[in-house]
């Protein structure tokens, strides 16, 4: 099949959409080959790939993620961009490829953004303190099912950042939510339960990412299906940690 | 309680924006179930009007409402400042998700904010009303919407209320740290615009004179 892929080729501090009109594809490739087809092509012919993110391809990394057609990581819900077939396509369509876009992620080329500022909140409370040595039994502290449920719900984000993509606000609500919900709801999570919510959300909010005003695009656009809830949950810890008088 | 630290943050300025909200909220109902006294006839109305001022709440109420409204206007305003400069700008981009009410906040609370202007100088001070008499609220209500025009000026607005009413239920218990159905927003801003909405259409139907 055929696509006509318009792509974002940016090298400097301005970029501009360049077309491409990439034939041989196959309905089976998914939408990062049908770039490598692209790439090869250019190369052999002395021109400069397109920079774009990627590494494990199976959708578990987070490297990969592209607005493809205006919608983070393309138009199938809870689909990476490696993952996304062409099947999803008609043949001869035209296809428009941006980087994600929000000022806390500066273009460094082409499709490829700079996430620094999600390892940011993540420093800043993504974690928690244990004293380190040989692993616990693995039954040493019962989590109850359905706070396991939740925790892994959460603990499915892959920090890919299609959320901030999507964002009306720019806002990185969804996955900072998803980190606090991730260790917040379980037992080795609660003693940093309180400062975390709090440091996090400061750390999300300096680095420039705009509030939630609870639209929803971020869930939608989630490959993983991070819920709304996580939000709320956060929203809770966060008042928490402001209105009580425990410094942790 | 770091009542500072909190409104720092972008999820504080969402408080303070779900509190005053609530407290707007909470005005619009009393004052919609206020206007329902409309069809138990003039003196009905008129008399609830004399009530409310002899039991002193008029001016206590206008107090709170100005610092509500000025808190969730400079909130808003903070927040929609910061999202502006954090979102991306695109060649092209669809919307999956976000409801028409989501996105039409912002605007849509400043041309409810317009609307209130109006509507005082309509029906509290009577400059715009085509009756214009202070207490003689049915006589002011009914003088009103005889014109299509007046009617169709609160219909827009009433509605625009509606929209921020069915978002904002929602994202403040969100904000407060509560999932709810997004269906309680719903029901609320459709008993609000349908109880607003019956005393313009009955005095332009006839039922009301």
């Amino acid at each position: 099949m055929k696509l006509t892929l318009r792509i974002w080729r940016q090298s400097g501090a301005t970029g501009r959409l360049v077309e491409y009109v990439v034939d041989d594809l196959s309905p089976d490739m998914s939408f990062l080959e049908a770039l490598d087809v692209l790439n090869e092509r250019l190369i052999t012919t002395g021109q400069e790939p397109v920079a774009f993110d990627h590494d494990c391809r199976e959708g578990i990394c987070g490297m990969c993620g592209m607005m493809i057609n205006g919608m983070a990581h393309g138009p199938e819900r809870a689909t990476t961009a490696c993952q996304l077939h062409l099947r999803h396509f008609r043949d001869g369509d035209v296809v428009t490829v941006e980087p994600w876009r929000a000022e806390p992620f500066p273009v460094v080329r082409d499709l490829v953004v700079d996430r620094s500022a999600f390892d940011r909140i993540v420093a800043a409370g993504g974690y928690i303190s244990v004293p380190t040595g040989s692993a616990p039994d693995a039954h040493a502290t019962p989590v109850p099912k359905p706070d396991a449920d939740t925790a892994f719900e959460a603990a499915a984000c892959i920090g890919c950042g299609a959320c901030v993509a999507a964002c009306p606000n720019g806002s990185a609500m969804l996955f900072t939510a998803a980190k606090a919900t991730h260790l917040g709801v379980l037992p080795q999570g609660q003693p940093e339960r309180y400062s975390r919510a709090r440091d996090m959300v400061a750390e999300h909010d300096a680095a420039g990412f705009g509030g939630c005003t609870n639209t929803g695009e971020c869930t939608s656009a989630c490959p993983k299906g991070i819920p709304l809830t996580t939000i709320a949950r956060l929203n809770a810890d966060l008042l928490r940690a402001h209105t009580t008088r425990s410094d942790r | 309680m770091d009542t500072i630290g909190l409104y720092r943050t972008t999820v504080g300025k969402k408080v303070v924006m779900a509190v005053t909200g609530a407290g707007l909220l909470l005005y619009v109902v009393v004052h919609m179930l206020g206007n329902l006294t409309v069809f138990s006839g003039a003196e009905a109305i008129n008399g609830y009007g004399r009530w409310l001022r002899e039991i002193g709440v008029v001016w206590p109420t206008r107090v709170a409402l100005l610092v509500c409204v000025t808190l969730h206007f400079v909130a808003a305003y903070q927040l929609t400042a910061k999202a502006r400069k954090a979102r991306g700008r695109y060649q092209h981009r669809r919307r999956v998700q976000g409801s028409y009410a989501a996105r039409t906040m912002r605007w849509g609370g400043v041309i409810i904010a317009l609307f209130v202007v109006y509507h005082l100088l309509d029906l509290t001070v009577g400059w715009l009303n085509p009756n214009g008499v202070p207490g003689e609220i049915h006589a002011n209500v009914v003088a009103d919407f005889r014109h299509w025009y007046v009617v169709l000026a609160y219909s827009v607005a009433v509605l625009a209320l509606g929209f921020h009413i069915r978002h904002g239920v929602w994202s403040a218990t969100q904000t407060l740290g509560v999932t709810t159905s997004r269906v309680i927003g719903l029901a609320v801003a459709v008993a609000i615009c349908a109880g607003f909405l019956s005393v313009p259409f009955a005095v332009f139907t006839g039922l009301v004179s």
